[in-house]
């Protein structure tokens, strides 16, 4: 995932997140935040996907 | 309540309250009191981002909201998952790298101070209503239905957050609602199983789920694009993602809880845990409220929940009226509840011909029962309009009291408080925040010593606990709770978020256009709600006012610039 840039450059609000995304998640089997996100992503789609499915089933 | 009750009840929230306050004694650096310790770990910080919006509101108010309405509340929070993912990989590392104490912090340093002082009061206008409202909500309920006196439960609850908040700052906030929290999760848990051991011998889970979507209360998805809607998919996922944004990016009681961590992979972590449990949670507590509804299938509710309202407007001039409505609803109920034992017996028997009639049946009936409340409602506001709102908050305690051993009844009524106390807490630290750095250190005395700033932080948010507490003395509510602190969100939060989503993603517009845009964009939402108001028939469902408050702070900021020089290259000091 790509950070905004902000301002100007060389200013410190300005620059792209790089260094935060290299950080590392510490979690087994997720080594970088965007496959964190795309977990977390894939979690939420499937409560919206179960929670339409209860809906359905109980038209 | 009986003896047993309170000593739950006063145990556990005194004790909470001082082994916060010991444990956190003495604080005197600035960073220590407003941001904590720097060593908390994502699972506390998880914890307190959730505890944080988790007010007494959510789980005395939304039981009632399921109740009522089924499942369908659930869709406002399809947009907290996508609005966390966003805070954690573009707002929180940004806000870290610039060490800010308070998210304004950092529009003064990207646009000017005019804008951060704008960000900051927006948010002390909203933050300090829902302060008021956090205290007002549970006191409301439970003196009503414990004949406790308002002023003096609104007061008490107050006086005791404010105290252990002045006393430990940020690091209490969090290490109380770590404990707090873990009491709600009991109660809450217990409760539910407390519920299903009450359905009817012989109605099991998958019976009282057939009953509740019987009557229409599992229907958690409505894909419509209907805007006149409170609740859809898409109101959710667009409206709901922006009123979570600006929630968990743009206010400070929040950036604050996950500023507090020990490294920027514990705070996203923290983050991740809410996008995760979040929906689950509102789930769990939604489909409890439906189960107490499947539960007063087989046991007669009152007509009104409110049950104090319902006497003392017995017995006044509408007396004989309400009375009659009482009859009513008592025979409407009986026939319902012969027409939904009639309809399991022959669903179980396999013959779907009777059991889709007797189900029709039931669903008559029920309609007449709620034609019965509806007018008690109607003659009970006319009688009073300040004592008789919407009941639907009064469900899940009158279940409580009625169907509940004592202490157990007890351990609920304490949830109810940790809820207020450990999100008031984050509220009035946060409010204190912003007024010391935004307003005291920033305009008046930039450089004071750091005990000084922790006096005048403390002497904030004593403030803020007195001006919510008289804020929560003097409101009286129509709507339901929850919905109506949505509603004070909805109005507030979008155009700070739309100062954020500026900062962070348009590069060109400067301090001048953006806030002019803001104040704009605030005009045109007050504007538009106070129009809904005066003409019901314009129909927009508030969670849409978080996409055109937002939407407009941008367009009006970019249109602005297009008039103005562009801004400088260089970083303002502000």
């Amino acid at each position: 995932m790509k950070s905004p840039r902000l301002n100007a450059p060389g200013d410190q609000t300005t620059e792209a997140a790089s260094a935060p995304e290299a950080e590392t998640t510490g979690l087994p089997g997720l080594r970088t935040w965007r496959s964190v996100y795309a977990l977390v992503l894939g979690i939420f789609l499937l409560w919206v996907a179960l929670l339409a499915g209860l809906t359905q089933l109980s038209s | 309540m009986n003896a047993l009750d309170y000593i739950v009840l006063f145990g556990v929230l005194a004790g909470i309250a001082l082994y916060g306050t010991w444990r956190t004694r003495g604080r005197r650096d600035l960073t220590t009191y407003l941001r904590g310790p720097g060593d908390t770990r994502w699972f506390t910080i998880g914890l307190s981002v959730m505890a944080t919006q988790a007010s007494a509101v959510t789980f005395l108010s939304t039981p009632g909201q399921g109740y009522q309405d089924g499942l369908g509340f659930i869709q406002n929070y399809f947009g907290a998952p996508l609005a966390l993912i966003i805070v954690a990989a573009f707002f929180l590392p940004v806000f870290r790298r610039l060490n800010v104490y308070t998210a304004y912090e950092y529009l003064g340093r990207r646009f000017d101070r005019k804008t951060r002082l704008l960000g900051a009061a927006l948010f002390l206008i909203q933050r300090g209503i829902g302060a008021g409202l956090t205290i007002y909500a549970p006191a409301i309920v439970l003196s009503t239905v414990f004949g406790w006196s308002l002023p003096l439960t609104i007061v008490a609850s107050g006086l005791v957050v404010t105290a252990y908040t002045v006393s430990g700052g940020s690091e209490v906030v969090s290490l109380t609602q770590k404990y707090q929290f873990a009491v709600i999760s009991a109660g809450m848990v217990v409760a539910f199983f407390v519920l299903l051991a009450r359905l009817p011998a012989g109605l099991g889970f998958g019976d009282a789920l057939k009953v509740a979507g019987g009557f229409h209360k599992l229907h958690a998805v409505d894909p419509s694009f209907d805007l006149t809607r409170r609740y859809t998919l898409w109101s959710g996922l667009i409206g709901g993602l922006f009123l979570q944004l600006s929630y968990f990016g743009a206010d400070q009681s929040q950036v604050q809880r996950y500023l507090g961590g020990a490294s920027l992979r514990e705070s996203r972590l923290g983050l991740m845990f809410n996008a995760v449990f979040k929906i689950p949670m509102q789930f769990f507590i939604l489909l409890l409220g439906t189960l107490v509804f499947v539960f007063y299938q087989f046991e007669r509710p009152p007509v009104f929940f409110n049950q104090a309202a319902w006497q003392h407007g017995a017995q006044g001039e509408s007396g004989a009226r309400l009375r009659t409505l009482e009859a009513d609803f008592n025979q409407a109920y009986a026939e319902k509840k012969r027409h939904v034992e009639a309809w399991l017996a022959a669903t179980h028997a396999g013959d779907t011909r009777t059991a889709e009639a007797e189900r029709t049946a039931a669903l008559a009936a029920n309609l007449r029962t709620e034609t019965a409340h509806q007018q008690t409602r109607t003659v009970l506001q006319a009688t009073d309009p300040r004592g008789a709102g919407n009941d639907a908050d009064y469900v899940f305690i009158t279940f409580i009291l009625d169907h509940l051993p004592h202490g157990l009844i007890g351990l609920l009524v304490t949830v109810f408080f940790a809820a207020t106390l450990n999100s008031k807490a984050a509220e009035l630290n946060a409010l204190a925040s912003c007024t010391t750095v935004d307003f005291y250190r920033h305009l008046f005395q930039p450089a004071a010593s750091d005990q000084q700033y922790v006096a005048v932080s403390r002497l904030f948010t004593a403030l803020w606990g007195l001006v919510a507490i008289a804020f929560a003395l003097s409101i009286t509510l129509a709507e339901n709770i929850i919905q109506f602190a949505n509603i004070v969100g909805s109005i507030f939060y979008p155009v700070v978020l739309g100062l954020f989503l500026v900062a962070f993603f348009v590069r060109k517009i400067g301090g001048t256009a953006v806030f002019w845009g803001a104040v704009a964009a605030q005009t045109l939402v007050c504007a538009i709600f106070l129009l809904q108001t005066t003409f019901p028939v314009l129909g927009v469902a508030y969670l849409w006012y978080n996409l055109i408050g937002c939407a407009a702070c941008v367009a009006f900021s970019a249109i602005l610039q297009l008039f103005l020089p562009p801004p400088a290259a260089g970083r303002p000091t502000s």
